[in-house]
């Protein structure tokens, strides 16, 4: 894939100077996961009393850097610096002594203890002969909460707590050891409104207390109200850095998606009747008021951050999970799906977004994976005929060109790509009317890629209605026959293929109003 | 054994290593080679090993107790365990001795009712375990707490001996056909027949794939907690039929019969190649491994080793089949993902 840059926004982070060294300096860091190039020649300055957002799209390399910034992982080349002192970050508790703080996105707590313990977990206050000193460390966190202003009790029990007061938490923890940088991972991804007024404000608090602070998001109306400056990442490599009061919205999502589209050979297909149609659909705490239709013959992309409620609508369409309220009907029939047989038996197919998780039993053989959910079809009378099942296994994997050396090859023993074309195999051996498919490409290499949005065209061409959820822009934008986008549980946009852009869908997903806004919500 | 014969060791890899995963593919045969060879060994300085009194009575004892790893190895591929095994064996073994000891019902029906009770009693732990999601190792630890204590309300401090017990019952531990003692005939019909229903039914993939992925099994729509619970009941009805057998075994019974059995069971899966992990294994394998129990601790007597070995031998037994486990399957994995298809 050939990558765009921009040469002078890359290099505008690195050649600032200044009399005092920033409080932290990324000098040229890679990183690579396999095969995958997660970061490429990242550089950036943090400075004391800044707030720096580092916004890019799902994949774009931002966790991966603050994980190197935590000491999880270790950069493959490039240098970190500490107020101007090379430092290597060897584990977690190395960044730590080096006072730098990651706040996680999920935080990273022990539910059973108590919220005092868990801001001084690590160094606790030590009594006499090493005991624990309670009452230090009680007032201590009380003297932490009522410094941060929040009304949080040092001797409860962590579990229970809300997202943001666990998040809090690691903030207050943050602050025992006096760190000098704080990373916030996507702090306000599963906040309320008000939540997330209160955690700027302290975060504000603490950037004028002269702490550096490196912002992650992907939440672009964030990142204009709280940060100073913004940096962007898009296919691990730095694209543009400049102060916020220079960028606007547009210039920042223009960087976040401006890259070569790699093109998929979508089969043109007639489109047919209605085959699925969901009105009103909730679900409470993943989804509310979700409705779209399916025709036969149709792809339907599912675009969305991470976590905007996606794959909750795909577990309630295939029975996984119940909804509140709503209205699902197949064909000419109001369905329930009480549960995952009863929405195979009805013709819906999933193929969930964790293919070890949930697709595969990697301990069976091929033949035996495919034929497992039609094993009551295919044998009425209980005894199974393996002849009967390598010829099942055989055809579909055929079809599907799975790489193998037969069907009765272990799972286990297949590659990535191979393996998602077992689990599609699958599914098609349920004979759906209507196809979930969760992020099918996730995590396989380009040429496989390139196969399965070949057998996701034919499937459609064959008058398979298709649910595509993907965070891959690229791959929603060139599969799909129409797009709806969701963000934060709602649908925010349905756009036709001919109106889908980039820009149109990025916008729908970081709710900053599209082209074609339906929902918006505070 | 779609599982076992898959994969074929490419001649890039080391004598070694194909015979590291020969060995963990075909768990099966290397027990009996393993059984015969150490039999062999111990016949140099015992030649009375291999006398046919001394294979009977091993033979006997082994049918006994693979019976009930049967069961056991059903339990442990859904991931689950039943500790209770020993238990519900000495609860039925008392039970029909009882009943024949007061000449309640006939033979054949004091038989069928141990049966059933162990059935009841599976199918109890198969409740508290699928129904009220209790996880197995502390739900049967608590039936095999509660099956002994009902043993013992029941027993006392008595103990039925084998002149009490009609003569016909006793004398099936010694009954043949075809010189064949009976015992090893029900040991291996039971084991082929669920070896069957495990490799040729909908039902025996249902167990594989439940005890091999759960969240995926129900994904797909199988209902896991009735697996769970059949396979419990399963283990109920074996645990019956085998304390059936060391009541008639034994012939005198009192509260404490059968007492740290459970061990010599999971001994005997775990060696007989049952994934403790769940997943994969083989109730053949299974009744293998019983019979190499068995076979040593009947070495350990020849020998004249003290039997206070052999309770730490079954451990050890444990502990060197799972670490060797380990080591194979990261053995098979490495050959394994060393050739992947592109």
């Amino acid at each position: 894939m050939v990558i765009p840059i921009e040469p002078a926004a890359a290099q505008a982070a690195g050649t600032a100077t200044g009399t005092v060294p920033p409080a932290l300096a990324i000098i040229g860091i890679s990183k690579q996961f396999g095969a995958t190039q997660a970061l490429t020649d990242v550089g950036l300055e943090l400075r004391a009393g800044e707030i720096r957002a580092l916004v890019g799209e799902n994949g774009a390399g931002k966790s991966t850097l603050a994980k190197i910034l935590a000491g999880i992982h270790q950069p493959d080349s490039g240098t970190l610096a500490l107020a101007g002192v090379p430092t290597v970050l060897r584990n977690p508790t190395d960044a730590r002594a080096h006072g730098i703080a990651v706040v996680h996105q999920e935080p990273q707590l022990f539910p059973d203890l108590s919220v005092a313990e868990n801001v001084f977990i690590g160094h606790v206050p030590a009594g006499q002969f090493r005991t624990v000193d309670w009452g230090a460390m009680r007032d201590g966190a009380d003297a932490l909460f009522e410094q941060l202003d929040v009304p949080l009790n040092g001797r409860a029990l962590v579990r229970g707590l809300s997202m943001a007061d666990q998040q809090l938490i690691e903030i207050a923890r943050s602050l025992t050891f006096e760190a000098s940088v704080l990373i916030l991972d996507e702090p306000t991804a599963s906040l309320s409104a008000h939540e997330v007024a209160r955690l700027f404000s302290i975060v504000r608090r603490l950037r004028d207390r002269g702490v550096a602070i490196l912002f992650v998001s992907h939440r672009l109306d964030e990142v204009f109200e709280l940060c100073d400056q913004a940096t962007v990442l898009r296919d691990g490599r730095l694209v543009a850095s400049a102060p916020t009061s220079e960028l606007t919205t547009a210039d920042l999502i223009r960087h976040m998606v401006g890259r070569a589209v790699t093109l998929f050979p979508r089969v043109e297909s007639p489109i047919g009747d209605v085959l699925l149609e969901v009105s009103g659909l909730s679900r409470s705490g993943a989804f509310e008021d979700v409705s779209f239709s399916v025709r036969a013959g149709e792809i339907v992309g599912f675009a969305g951050l991470v976590g905007a409620g996606r794959t909750e609508v795909a577990r309630v369409l295939f029975g996984i999970d119940q909804r509140d309220a709503g209205v699902v009907r197949l064909g000419d029939r109001d369905e329930v799906f009480a549960s995952p047989s009863a929405a195979m038996a009805a013709g819906v197919a999933y193929l969930p977004e964790d293919r070890h998780l949930d697709g595969l039993v990697l301990d069976f053989s091929i033949a035996h994976n495919v034929t497992l959910p039609i094993l009551p079809r295919l044998f009425p009378r209980l005894f199974v005929r393996e002849s009967t099942e390598r010829s099942v296994g055989d055809g579909y994997a055929t079809r599907l060109d799975v790489r193998m050396t037969g069907v009765d090859q272990p799972a286990s023993a297949l590659s990535g790509g191979n393996q998602q074309k077992v689990v599609l195999a699958k599914w098609l051996a349920t004979e759906p009317r209507i196809l979930i498919l969760d992020e099918p490409t996730r995590g396989i290499d380009i040429g496989a890629k390139v196969e399965v949005h070949r057998i996701i065209s034919e499937l459609a061409a064959s008058g398979l209605g298709i649910i595509l959820i993907s965070s891959d822009l690229p791959e929603v934008l060139a599969m799909s026959d129409r797009i709806i986008v969701l963000h934060e549980g709602r649908i925010t946009a349905e756009i036709a293929r001919a109106d889908a852009t980039e820009e149109s869908v990025m916008y729908a997903a970081t709710a900053q109003g599209g082209p074609d806004p339906v929902v918006t919500d505070g | 054994m779609a599982r076992a014969t898959a994969v074929v060791a490419t001649p890039a890899d080391g004598p070694l290593t194909r015979l590291l995963g020969a060995a963990a593919r075909q768990r099966e045969l290397s027990l009996v080679v393993i059984l015969v060879a150490m039999i062999g060994l111990v016949a140099l300085q015992a030649p009375q090993i291999l006398s046919s009194d001394n294979l009977t009575d091993v033979s006997v004892l082994a049918a006994v107790i693979a019976v009930a790893a049967i069961g056991e190895a059903m339990v442990v591929i859904t991931r689950n365990v039943d500790l209770s095994v020993e238990a519900t064996m000495g609860l039925v073994a008392f039970a029909v001795a009882g009943v024949l000891s007061n000449g309640i019902l006939p033979i054949p029906l004091a038989m069928l009712f141990g049966v059933g009770l162990g059935l009841v009693l599976g199918m109890a732990n198969g409740v508290i375990v699928a129904v009220f999601h209790v996880p197995s190792i502390v739900a049967t630890l608590g039936t095999l707490s509660i099956y002994r204590g009902i043993d013992f309300l029941i027993a006392g401090g008595k103990q039925v001996t084998a002149t009490q017990l009609p003569a016909g019952y006793t004398a099936i531990a010694r009954a043949t056909v075809l010189g064949i003692p009976v015992f090893v005939l029900v040991a291996v019909a039971i084991a082929v027949g669920f070896a069957a229903i495990l490799r040729m039914t909908t039902f025996g993939r249902s167990v594989y794939a439940v005890g091999s992925n759960p969240e995926g099994a129900a994904i797909l729509g199988i209902r896991a907690g009735m697996v769970t619970f059949v396979v419990f009941s399963i283990c109920g009805l074996l645990g019956g039929i085998a304390g059936v057998m060391w009541g008639i075994l034994f012939g005198t019974i009192n509260a404490t019969s059968a007492t740290g059995v459970t061990l010599q069971v999971i001994a005997a899966v775990v060696v007989g190649g049952v994934n403790i992990f769940g997943g994969s294994g083989t109730v053949i394998g299974a009744a293998l491994g019983a019979l190499f129990l068995t076979f040593i601790g009947n070495a350990l007597i020849l020998v004249r080793l003290s039997q206070f070995w052999l309770q730490a031998l079954y451990g050890l037994v444990i502990l060197i089949a799972v670490a060797l486990d380990a080591v194979l399957v990261r053995q098979f994995q490495r050959s394994v993902s060393g050739r992947r298809a592109p």
